[in-house]
């Protein structure tokens, strides 16, 4: 297949995930509507209540539907099928990430302009939701998840696109494989997170006002102290893989591109404050015992850092960074000719 | 470009006194007054504050245009802001990372942090050489337990040394006492983990602070064919660190023999460099032998005391200048710096010797030359149609007032530009085109095309030690993030008539506690707990549901 093939199969297979992603969302927003039908009749059908042992990071307690959804085989074809449809949009979702390299030319990881970053982390993002969904019961996450997902394809294809480029000479080093996909791993694993920490927010204040519908979707939600285990877990896993990406991956390359392993550089000073803010979450949870409301708080400033470092240092500073490499300023200059 | 000198500005007591002075409680002398603010300081909340703090006040520098990070950009900023600047001036916002308050903060945090590392670690040793606590009266009251029947013939004493056998096995540290109870412990690496990243992070700090203390870092444009050596006066600019003297320079030495860059050509992908390097013949000292050397982006020379990086390139026209007398007046490649990708480049001739009047000539070249629409452009980023579109002045150059010019800008308070046919005088010339100058200033002649690289170099001393530092700490990290501290007890307990054949039950309890602060996974200690249990017990390994052991969660 030709560089032009594989590009047009990518952008292709990319609408597709999104469109399969939107088919998942639907799929998990009738599961959760046709499960509002039956809470009357699960407070009937009382399930045995299950032992917390084993892996069980999340158990759903005995009044809670979820255990009861599973009795009910048209509510369990919707769950099922919106995994279904997810684990294929996320086939499809790599096939378009991976074809995106291969149509460069030459042979390049996807991941050199923020399109393809995007892309890249939000597959990311799916396959540890996919990868964990068993072991973290994370059904829950199922509508919140895709739901973002497509959101974030959406604005990369709507938004971010550029045609494939190959990279400009201060890209092409080995470290690109390394600092950037440490990055994308844990942007992925922190978004997961992030969503956690949010519907634990949500659920957490709906709670103390005692407006939880029972049976509706917050209800279905695991008990506030499994979601707060869930989010640090997550939170747990990416932030090694960002100190490696951003404090010892990232710097390596700078003085190997640019003389100087520490610049201050836009990008740099805020990968910096999204690493301590994180810190600061670990190190809250770790010695004050901080768990819950406050330690989700923390964790949501430190997503919006690290968001605003992809999206805004890009957009607004995107001269003054030497990581402006989204930016084709070439394009620019020659469209004249 | 005048670089702040080290980053260890305010004296640690001064700040620490403010900060605790206001709400220092009444009726205490200076010794409990120090003590108190040392207290504070230390204190974990205090360290959760100056981590946030040192967040939001690293934000300034992101969007400030900084003194060190982009000199031009900063000095263009204070020139667009005349009534911000003073303020910011006083503020150090030009220069965050250097200034006091920043410094304050860090230095406040190193602080907190060596006052937390100091006694944690005395803890830590200790905890280190004691055996296992003992078991608590009630092991069924601990956050999870499990109790199975391990029948009547078991013997108590046999059930924990088989216990003590297996909790051995699985790298725990077992305290056996003999007729009552096994006690272990396991996880001791995640509180080194957790010293080593706090220790790892003054490393970082030592390594950061040698580097700009005791480096440089250095700009030069050389044009293809020249050379350069690494002494000061060569350099276009020198930023040395605090500590740094001039004369400590090495003496190695290059020539830029060649530069070549590819351009894509076709596609949508037009214009871009596709790869660019620049040979390179050096040495070590005066008399080695001249070594050759492919530079590139990602490919530095790195020489004995400093570094070589190619950072940027351009083209430099070669333009001869010739008076009214026709002697040549100036001559050679004159550096043109582009003003985007497309490589139009800006650049000037001064030319003060020229005869009767002092000359300079301003403008643009293009590498190839196209005229679109009535508007002269570039097509293509590469040499294929070089061609320069120069305005002419002439008057005084104002190089005799002592003060110090950019080699890049006419100053023209004292030039007049010259006008042919009442339209400014334009000389648009081909590759070896030659113009008459009118009033009889002389000629100009484009007569050929080298390039220039930009190179940085720098010396950072302590890279070494910084990184190391840093991947320490992540090792450190990750213990203290993935290690489970636990302890876990057995006791063996004959329920019934005391001891011997007449015991109805010999029960056996384990417990298990969960020390990580974060109780990421109870469900794990529990599973584990259980399965010990069972074992011990020599039960079945399938349990029945009705005997489920009384395991609870540690909310």
């Amino acid at each position: 297949m030709s560089s032009t093939d594989l590009a047009a199969l990518s952008n292709n297979a990319i609408t597709l995930a999104g469109v399969l992603y939107f088919a998942a969302l639907l799929a998990h927003l009738v599961e959760w509507s046709r499960l509002r039908a039956v809470v009357a009749d699960a407070s009937e059908v009382t399930v045995p209540a299950e032992a917390s042992v084993g892996g069980t990071l999340v158990a759903t307690g005995p009044g809670s539907a979820t255990t009861a959804a599973a009795e009910l085989p048209r509510v369990a074809f919707w769950a099922r099928l919106g995994i279904v449809l997810t684990a294929f949009a996320a086939v499809v979702h790599a096939v378009g990430v991976v074809t995106r390299g291969l149509a460069a030319d030459p042979i390049r990881v996807p991941w050199g302009n923020m399109y393809e970053f995007t892309i890249s982390a939000s597959l990311v993002a799916v396959l540890l939701y996919l990868g964990l969904h068993r072991r973290l019961r994370l059904d829950w996450l199922g509508p919140v998840m895709v739901g973002f997902t497509w959101v974030v394809l959406l604005a990369a294809v709507r938004l971010l696109y550029v045609p494939i480029a190959p990279l400009m000479p201060s890209l092409q080093s080995p470290w690109l494989v390394i600092h950037v996909l440490a990055a994308i791993l844990a942007t992925g694993a922190f978004t997961v997170a992030g969503m956690a920490s949010v519907l634990y927010l949500v659920k957490e204040r709906s709670q103390t006002r005692g407006r939880i519908r029972p049976g509706g979707y917050l209800d279905r939600l695991p008990a506030l102290a499994g979601m707060d285990r869930v989010a640090y877990r997550l939170h747990a896993f990416a932030f090694p893989v960002w100190t490696f990406g951003v404090l010892i991956a990232g710097p390596i390359w700078a003085e190997n591109a640019w003389g100087r392993y520490w610049g201050w550089d836009p990008k740099e000073v805020w990968s910096f404050i999204t690493w301590v803010v994180y810190a600061a979450y670990l190190h809250a949870r770790a010695t004050r015992g901080w768990k819950g409301r406050q330690a989700a708080l923390v964790a949501l400033v430190g997503l919006a850092t690290l968001w605003f470092n992809f999206v805004g240092i890009n957009y607004f500073f995107g001269d003054a960074s030497q990581h402006s490499y989204a930016l084709l300023q070439v394009g620019a200059a020659l469209a004249a000719a | 470009m005048d670089r702040p000198s080290a980053p260890v500005r305010e004296p640690l007591g001064g700040a620490a006194d403010r900060d605790t002075a206001a709400a220092a409680p009444p009726g205490l002398g200076p010794r409990e007054l120090l003590r108190w603010a040392w207290r504070q300081l230390t204190s974990m909340r205090t360290a959760l504050l100056l981590l946030l703090l040192l967040a939001v006040a690293a934000v300034p520098g992101s969007v400030i245009p900084q003194d060190d990070v982009d000199a031009f950009a900063a000095a263009r900023y204070r020139a667009d802001h005349p009534r911000l600047t003073p303020v910011f001036e006083t503020l150090g916002l030009y220069s965050v990372y250097s200034s006091p308050w920043f410094s304050a903060i860090y230095l406040l945090l190193m602080a907190s942090l060596v006052g937390c590392i100091l006694p944690r670690t005395r803890v830590y040793w200790r905890a280190l050489r004691a055996r296992p606590p003992r078991a608590p009266r009630n092991l069924t009251r601990m956050p999870v337990s499990a109790t199975y029947d391990a029948g009547r013939g078991a013997d108590p004493d046999a059930v924990l040394a088989a216990a003590a056998a297996r909790l051995r096995g699985d790298r725990y540290r077992v305290e056996h006492v003999a007729g009552d109870h096994v006690s272990a412990e396991r996880g001791y690496s995640r509180e080194a983990g957790n010293l080593l990243f706090h220790v790892s992070v003054l490393v970082v700090l030592v390594g950061v602070a040698a580097g700009s203390l005791l480096g440089f870092k250095g700009g030069v444009i050389v044009v293809t064919g020249n050379g350069f050596s690494n002494v000061l006066t060569q350099y276009d600019e020198f930023v040395p660190g605090g500590l740094f003297d001039p004369d400590d320079l090495a003496p190695w030495s290059f020539t830029v023999d060649d530069f070549e860059v590819d351009f894509i050509a076709e596609g949508e992908q037009r214009g871009l460099p596709r790869d660019f390097s620049a040979a390179l013949t050096y040495r070590n000292q005066p008399g080695d032998e001249p070594r050759a050397y492919d530079l590139a982006v990602n490919h530095p020379l790195r020489l004995d005391g400093g570094d070589v990086y190619l950072v940027g390139h351009g083209y430099a026209p070669h333009i001869t200048v010739r008076d009214g007398n026709g002697d040549v007046a100036s001559s050679g490649p004159v550096v043109f710096l582009p003003e985007d990708a497309s490589f139009v480049s800006f650049g000037v001739v001064k030319v003060p010797d020229a005869q009767p009047t002092q000359v300079g000539l301003e403008g643009l070249f293009y590498p190839t030359f196209a005229t679109i629409d009535g508007d002269p452009t570039t097509v293509f980023p590469d040499a294929a149609n070089p061609a320069l579109s120069l305005l002419l002045y002439a008057g005084d150059l104002g190089l005799d007032t002592g003060l110090s010019q950019s080699v890049y800008e006419l100053d023209k308070d004292g030039l007049e530009q010259v006008e042919a046919d009442d339209k400014p005088f334009r000389l648009d010339m081909a590759l070896g085109d030659r113009i008459e100058l009118p009033d009889g200033l002389g000629s100009v002649e484009f007569d050929g095309l080298s390039r220039w690289v930009k190179l940085q170099t720098a010396q950072t001393p302590g890279t070494w030690l910084a990184l190391a530092g840093v991947s320490l700490a992540l090792l450190g990290l990750m213990l203290s993030l993935f290690v489970r501290p636990r302890r876990v007890w057995v006791r063996v307990r004959a329920e019934g008539a005391e001891g011997g054949a007449g015991a109805r039950r010999t029960l056996v309890e384990v417990a298990g506690l969960d020390r990580s602060g974060s109780s990421d996974d109870p469900g794990e200690l529990a599973v584990a707990v259980d399965a010990l249990a069972r074992d011990l017990a020599g039960a079945g390994p399938a349990p029945d549901p009705e005997q489920t052991p009384d395991q609870r969660e540690q909310q």
